[in-house]
């Protein structure tokens, strides 16, 4: 259905891709991945790298409504 | 079919993601969040005139959430571009790495496509990062949680959601084991059973968090904890759709070249 070639349907199976290709993009997305949950989910709240509050102010209905622990 | 292209095509996912989610927020989120913070400045207006908080004056983290407060930022910032900024940014990076699990799982569970496993992996995300630690530890609206135990109720919350992950990763490693020598459904079944199994020690483990008043409205807390579900819920849905169509017409645009390849060998 998705192809326009309905006598032809070659079955073509799935190729994994080698883990090592892969560990490098996702040691990359894992650790951005922390920074920002910590900046959304608990700067300023449970711990604080900067002084003030404004980034907790400023994602807070965000911190609140994606389940983060806030007050 | 490459990491590239998985972690692109999860990227735009997750940011599509992230602006639904930011727009069902304003409708199912936002009114218990203003609910709740009415409920806390009606509880603090008879106390005393100077402004404070739930948390007892503790002037560290003392705020209260209505607009007079410090640090300029406004009810209707935090409530539209801070409200973006927090979905877009969690959208595209959840997007990103449900992208590079999906390029993990494509052609590593038996004979499903590329796309199937990549709805397996948003699905599973979904009941993984999401359903199981709103089951444990909901989600609270302002003005429900003490500010000293802040530090506490995040430990506990990421490490329920570690340990899901951990759950889920450990299901998939028996799963896999199982399927090499029986049926798809028996190596289901019991990656599933690992999972409900492990998280569900920790769920009866972990301490509780019992922290809202007897005095805040129940209407109002349930009204948010299902928001705050709806949201993520729009989030994860957009993401996975989004998803599996995108790797939909790259698995397309791979098994088109592969025929004609063939087709020119052929000649």
């Amino acid at each position: 259905m998705s192809q326009l070639n309905p006598t032809a349907v070659p079955q073509v199976a799935p190729v994994a891709i080698p883990v090592r290709d892969l560990a490098p993009w996702a040691l990359f997305a894992a650790l951005l991945a922390v920074v920002v949950t910590y900046f959304v989910g608990a700067e300023q709240g449970a711990f604080s790298l900067f002084a003030g509050s404004d980034v907790h102010e400023w994602v807070h209905d965000g911190r609140h409504l994606l389940g983060f622990p806030c007050h | 079919m490459n990491a590239r292209s998985f972690l692109i095509n999860g990227l735009i996912a997750g940011l599509l993601g992230g602006l639904i989610a930011f727009v069902v927020a304003i409708g199912v989120g936002e009114p218990a969040i203003d609910d709740a913070i009415a409920v806390e400045e009606a509880a603090a207006a008879p106390a005393d005139t100077e402004a404070h908080s739930h948390d007892e004056g503790e002037e560290s983290t003392a705020h209260s959430h209505g607009d007079e407060e410090e640090g300029g930022i406004t009810r209707g910032q935090q409530a539209g571009p801070g409200l973006a900024t927090a979905t877009i940014l969690v959208g595209a990076i959840l997007g990103g790495l449900v992208g590079i699990a999906s390029a993990f799982a494509a052609g590593r569970f038996g004979r499903l496509s590329p796309v199937a496993t990549t709805a397996l992996v948003t699905a599973v995300g979904f009941v993984a990062v999401v359903l199981a630690p709103w089951l444990k530890y909901p989600p609270n609206p302002p003005a429900t949680g003490s500010g000293d135990t802040i530090g506490e109720r995040t430990a506990l919350y990421f490490g329920f959601l570690a340990i899901s992950i951990l759950a889920v990763i450990a299901a998939i490693i028996v799963a896999r084991q199982v399927l090499a020598g029986r049926s798809a459904w028996l190596a289901t079944a019991v990656g599933g059973a690992v999972y409900l199994a492990v998280v569900g020690i920790a769920f009866a483990v972990m301490a509780p968090i019992d922290e809202v008043p007897n005095s805040f409205p129940a209407n109002t807390l349930f009204e948010f904890r299902v928001g705050s579900l709806i949201t993520q819920g729009a989030l994860w849905l957009v993401l996975g759709v989004a998803l599996t169509g995108l790797v939909n017409r790259a698995w397309n645009r791979d098994v088109a070249d592969t025929a004609r390849r063939e087709a020119a060998a052929a000649l």
